[in-house]
């Protein structure tokens, strides 16, 4: 449980310093948790959901004996990875021996896997997940999420299973069937059994039907998920209904009552900077630019990145110092900034509303120190105590070029990165 | 009188002993009209003491009947602020401004289903609040930003606000009032009933409206204002270079799939008859354009 520290951020000292108003539970763990597939199956199973037998193995040798441990006569290697995709980039194998399954575990294990939703250099595989094979009669999209405007959990269930649903909802919507599910009802058997009827799925198959549609809403709702997938739920010649993909993603303000879920995290499949940004509260996203960017707050940071690339730049990261930016905190923000080679130049963008400017400016004078910063810094500083604040920086006797606004600012940004 | 506040709202603080919670109220009380709009603290268990002259009350109930005040503020931690908002919807009180960020979004829907048919109108959570310049404040945006005017601001983020009312104040173009909706996925009032407020509102002479990406309620709206909006709009919205499948900080803040993109919400406000900005350092000369129209 190392990683699952809970504290409230009402501490005086902070802010008095900052005057932040972020009550939030200050966790470091994903705003947006993953977990791999093996573990949304294991959670899925306890809530009634049908899943082939499987073995997670982290060698050829364990996948060799969960060959035999599983019986049958073929298998499927399935590449556990966070990213989607695994199928087109060769991290899904079937096997109709022994031997194949052997071949594929070692070609997959370690295997860098490059899908549409890893970087470029892809996902290095550390386990896979070997399962019974079945015969597949027909495949099936279901799928969970909330939908925002009708402020209701959905369910979506397509007869189109097995492939991207983003493209069946582009090119042939009338074929994704939807329910919002009424949260004191729950998902009536009704309902469920006009959308198996909608979608096709045979009424030998209702009951089993249920139980699927079913617990994965009991597991969405008791586990705080904002996302569920199973990708294709397959009709089987030997099983019935079977899910013989799952996917799970859960709300990380929510983690503090799972730590079930917590314990599933792994640190491998995460950016070591967001990891890094996460322990000091900071909201961090690496991006492909050489232009680092640090501001308070979500939706200025965002138009911070914008404005940078509507002046020719293109940002290195997406970086919310939050209400609460102490000198400590600028000071982690930089280093992470700097973990980047790509950097070229860095631009802070902050609003002073209750936090004041001159105690941000006296952040970054004591965090460019620190850092010995070796690229050009480009503050714009507007808000409560702006004059004090941009005193401070004048006179901190460092190289910190001064901009008036943002437009201003990405001007100059943008300028000293194509400089360096 | 603006849209939802004025000088004669009474208020009171729900999370009134928290070290937040007491900080902004003293903050609000000490701008235009605060002193006598904020009236009455709740913190269960704390009946009988006071903060700076506030009493406080055990619930929203008792304060609501001893004070009067007809709308709460919540400062409450995220792990309790949903059953503060059920509360004060409980209570029957006109408006809720629920400014704690990172409440599940689980306990959202079911606060949301639970306010469905009550007359409680809900801004935020995840929000900093809302202003009319020179009469009252209501959140963690600093006042002296404000000047009293005839623009209307609506927006999903904070200091991105904060960024749109400066840019207008120091153009000269004072606000009716400005409201943060907050930047969560299940939230209160969205930008479309805002938007209606504002066109009824006769010291409302136009609107910039700030968006971001994630969902669609930026669409929806639009799509209002092209039949139904007599005043003029400003728009932005945040995130064009956002990555699909990232949370951009805010909990409502991600592309998933196809939905929720930057360049699709301003095409379509763009078609719908909205003066949109890509630039975010334009929003106020962009109205200065369109009111000198």
């Amino acid at each position: 449980m190392g990683h699952f520290a809970l504290h409230l951020t009402e501490e005086l000292g902070s802010i008095e310093r900052s005057g932040l108003c972020r009550l939030t539970v200050e966790q470091d763990v994903p705003l947006n948790m993953k977990i791999h597939e093996y573990q949304a199956k294991e959670i899925m199973r306890q809530y009634g959901v049908p899943t082939p037998r499987g073995v997670v193995c982290a060698s050829v040798d364990e996948a060799v004996s969960a060959t035999q441990d599983l019986g049958g006569l073929t298998w499927v290697v399935k590449a556990q990875i966070h990213a989607g995709g695994r199928g087109q980039g060769g991290g899904v194998q079937k096997a109709n021996s022994v031997q194949e399954v052997c071949t594929h575990a070692n070609d997959i294990l370690g295997m860098r896997l490059v899908t549409h939703q890893t970087t470029a250099s892809g996902q290095v595989v550390r386990r896979v997940l070997v399962e019974e094979g079945v015969q597949i009669l027909r495949e099936y999209y279901v799928g969970m999420t909330i939908d925002r405007s009708r402020q209701r959990v959905v369910l979506m269930v397509s007869s189109e299973g097995g492939v991207e649903i983003e493209a069946v909802a582009a090119h042939s919507p009338e074929k994704i069937h939807k329910v919002w599910i009424n949260p004191v009802s729950g998902l009536t058997d009704a309902e469920v059994d006009i959308v198996a009827r909608q979608v096709g799925i045979p009424d030998a198959a209702f009951t089993q039907a249920r139980a699927c549609f079913q617990g994965l809403y009991r597991v969405f709702v008791e586990k705080d998920a904002m996302l569920a997938e199973i990708n294709p739920l397959a009709l089987t010649a030997e099983h019935g209904l079977l899910a013989l993909d799952a996917k799970l993603n859960f709300d990380g303000n929510a983690l503090f009552r799972h730590p079930d879920i917590v314990a599933l995290r792994d640190l491998d499949e995460e950016d070591p900077a967001e990891i890094e940004a996460s322990r000091f509260n900071l909201s961090y996203i690496s991006l492909e630019g050489d232009i680092g960017c640090l501001v308070n707050g979500a939706g200025l940071a965002m138009a911070t990145m914008d404005t940078i690339k509507l002046y020719g730049g293109m940002p290195a990261n997406f970086l919310d110092v939050g209400g609460g930016a102490s000198k400590e905190k600028v000071t982690e923000a930089f280093k992470l900034m700097l973990k980047n080679k790509n950097l070229r130049a860095i631009l802070v963008n902050i609003f002073g509303g209750i936090m004041k400017c001159d105690v941000i400016a006296e952040g970054v004078v004591a965090a460019a120190r620190e850092v010995h910063l070796t690229v050009p810094l480009v503050v714009r500083l507007e808000g409560t105590n702006v004059d004090p604040g941009k005193k401070i920086l004048a006179e901190s006797g460092l190289p910190i070029i001064s901009a008036e606004n943002m437009t201003d600012a990405a001007t100059k940004v943008v300028a000293s990165a194509k400089r360096t | 009188m603006a849209i939802l506040i004025n000088k004669d709202t009474r208020v009171m603080t729900q999370g009134m002993t928290g070290k937040v919670g007491q900080l902004h109220t003293s903050y609000c009380k000490s701008y235009a009209n605060g002193a006598n709009c904020f009236v009455a603290g709740v913190t269960p268990g704390k009946s009988g003491q006071s903060y700076e002259g506030i009493p406080i009350f055990d619930s929203v109930a008792e304060a609501s009947a001893q004070t009067g005040a007809t709308v709460s503020v919540i400062y409450v931690p995220p792990q309790y602020a949903a059953a503060a908002i059920d509360e004060a919807v409980e209570a029957g009180l006109e408006l809720v401004i629920c400014i704690t960020e990172g409440i599940p979004v689980h306990d959202m829907l079911r606060t949301r289903y639970r306010m469905l048919e009550k007359k409680t109108l809900l801004i935020g959570p995840n929000c900093p609040g809302l202003i009319t310049p020179d009469e009252i404040k209501i959140g963690i945006m600093p006042g002296h930003i404000h000047r009293k005017g005839r623009i209307g601001v609506v927006s999903r983020s904070g200091t991105l606000t904060y960024e749109a009312v400066w840019q207008l104040t120091e153009l000269g173009f004072g606000q009716s009032s400005c409201v943060g909706i907050g930047g969560d996925p299940i939230n209160g009032m969205k930008h479309l009933q805002i938007m209606q407020l504002f066109n009824d509102d006769p010291e409302t002479d136009a609107v910039v409206m700030v968006g971001e990406i994630g969902g669609s309620d930026e669409e929806e709206c639009a799509r209002w204002i092209k039949d139904n909006m007599r005043k003029p709009v400003v728009g932005f919205i945040a995130g064009v270079t956002a990555p699909p499948g990232k949370r951009m900080g805010h909990a409502g803040a991600i592309i998933s799939g196809s939905q929720g993109g930057a360049e699709h919400k301003l095409a379509v406000m763009e078609e719908c008859g909205i003066h949109i900005t890509r630039n975010p350092a334009d929003m106020g000369n962009v109205m200065r354009r369109v009111l000198r129209k």
